[in-house]
């Protein structure tokens, strides 16, 4: 693919991203929202955080990402759950995934 | 920056390097994975200025990699994108009020800075902990880019270490208190499952959004928990 192709193909998604992103602090300062309103704006961030959580835990293309990376999600969210330190949590999810690994599983 | 540091704490502080270093190795893959599979240094580097959001930029570099249409590859790179749109809802007051804070504050605008934000209490360390993550993100993943770019092949398996399975963790750490709340977790779930029933059959970016259908299960739940709590007081 030529270089200009690949700069208009970088700027198109980087504008549109953009966009995307910019038009709720845009149109937010236009609107007043009621209190309502402002939590179901709220709640709908959860929602796409939660549904981005399940997905990039079970889900790898189009496919079941393995055992390894669900379980290791699932013992970092059980340390949250149980209040352990960020940290903890993190470092606790990757070394499951990892050392499940190591073992064979996939 | 120091009354950044004053607002959010050694604590919260740490946790947001944290998130930079785990970011940081995925940067390092995915431009170790760009030039790997034949795009010159400046391409993944400029994607991720002028995009700055990874999963979109793994998917670009991908579909055009086996030979995709670029305009495919763009489209697809939009529909993982567009769920920026209800998160600048959601988060757009902790932007500021001037042209400059919201330009810049809105490309700052990623899952991790998101997360963060709808973790704190109040609305000062909301703002401190959005602009902290998202500057700290933003420097350090084009940093460890440009570092994958030319290390070449240095690392191109972040499953190796488990990462894989860090952002998913990161994410969930930070949304499981907005979960107290029992419409909102039934919103969550409802929205989860759906997003993951859709995942095989549904391009990528596309079963996310769908979880947005969860949404109104929390008017629902909460009519019914007001209805409780009203009888109560009658």
């Amino acid at each position: 693919m030529s270089p200009l192709t690949l700069v208009v193909c970088a700027v198109v998604l980087g504008a549109g991203t953009f966009a995307f992103r910019f038009a709720g602090p845009a149109l937010r300062a236009k609107v007043e929202l009621n209190a309502r309103a402002e939590k179901l704006m709220a709640t709908a961030a959860v929602v796409l955080l939660a549904a981005l959580v399940a997905t990039s835990a079970l889900i790898e293309g189009a496919e079941f990402a393995g055992y390894a990376r669900p379980a290791g999600v699932l013992v970092g969210g059980v340390l949250a759950w149980r209040k352990a330190p960020f940290v903890v949590v993190v470092l606790a999810a990757a070394a499951t995934a990892a050392g499940l690994r190591l073992l064979g599983v996939p | 920056m120091r009354s950044i540091q004053r607002t959010l704490g050694r604590e919260l502080m740490r946790d947001i390097a944290l998130v930079c270093l785990a970011d940081g190795i995925v940067g390092i893959s995915y431009g170790a994975i760009a030039v790997s599979a034949g795009f010159e240094v400046w391409v993944p580097m400029l994607l991720s200025v002028v995009v700055f959001a990874g999963a979109s930029q793994f998917l670009f570099i991908g579909l055009v990699a086996s030979g995709g249409n670029p305009i495919a590859a763009v489209v697809a790179g939009l529909l993982v994108n567009a769920r920026h749109i209800p998160f600048g809802f959601a988060v757009g007051d902790v932007l500021g009020k001037s042209w400059v804070r919201r330009l810049v504050g809105s490309h700052l605008m990623l899952d991790e800075t998101v997360a963060f934000a709808l973790a704190q209490e109040d609305r000062r360390r909301r703002r401190a902990a959005y602009w902290a993550c998202g500057l700290s993100l933003f420097v350090v993943w084009n940093v460890s880019v440009v570092i994958g770019a030319f290390a070449g092949t240095a690392i191109t398996d972040t499953d190796v270490f488990g990462l894989d399975a860090a952002f998913p963790a990161v994410l969930l750490a930070l949304v499981l208190p907005s979960l107290k709340d029992r419409g909102v977790r039934t919103a969550a779930l409802t929205g989860a499952v759906l997003a993951v029933a859709a995942a095989p059959f549904l391009p990528a970016g596309v079963p996310v959004l769908l979880a947005l259908l969860g949404v109104p299960l929390v008017l629902l739940v909460r009519t019914e928990a007001e209805a409780g709590k009203s009888e109560v007081a009658a």
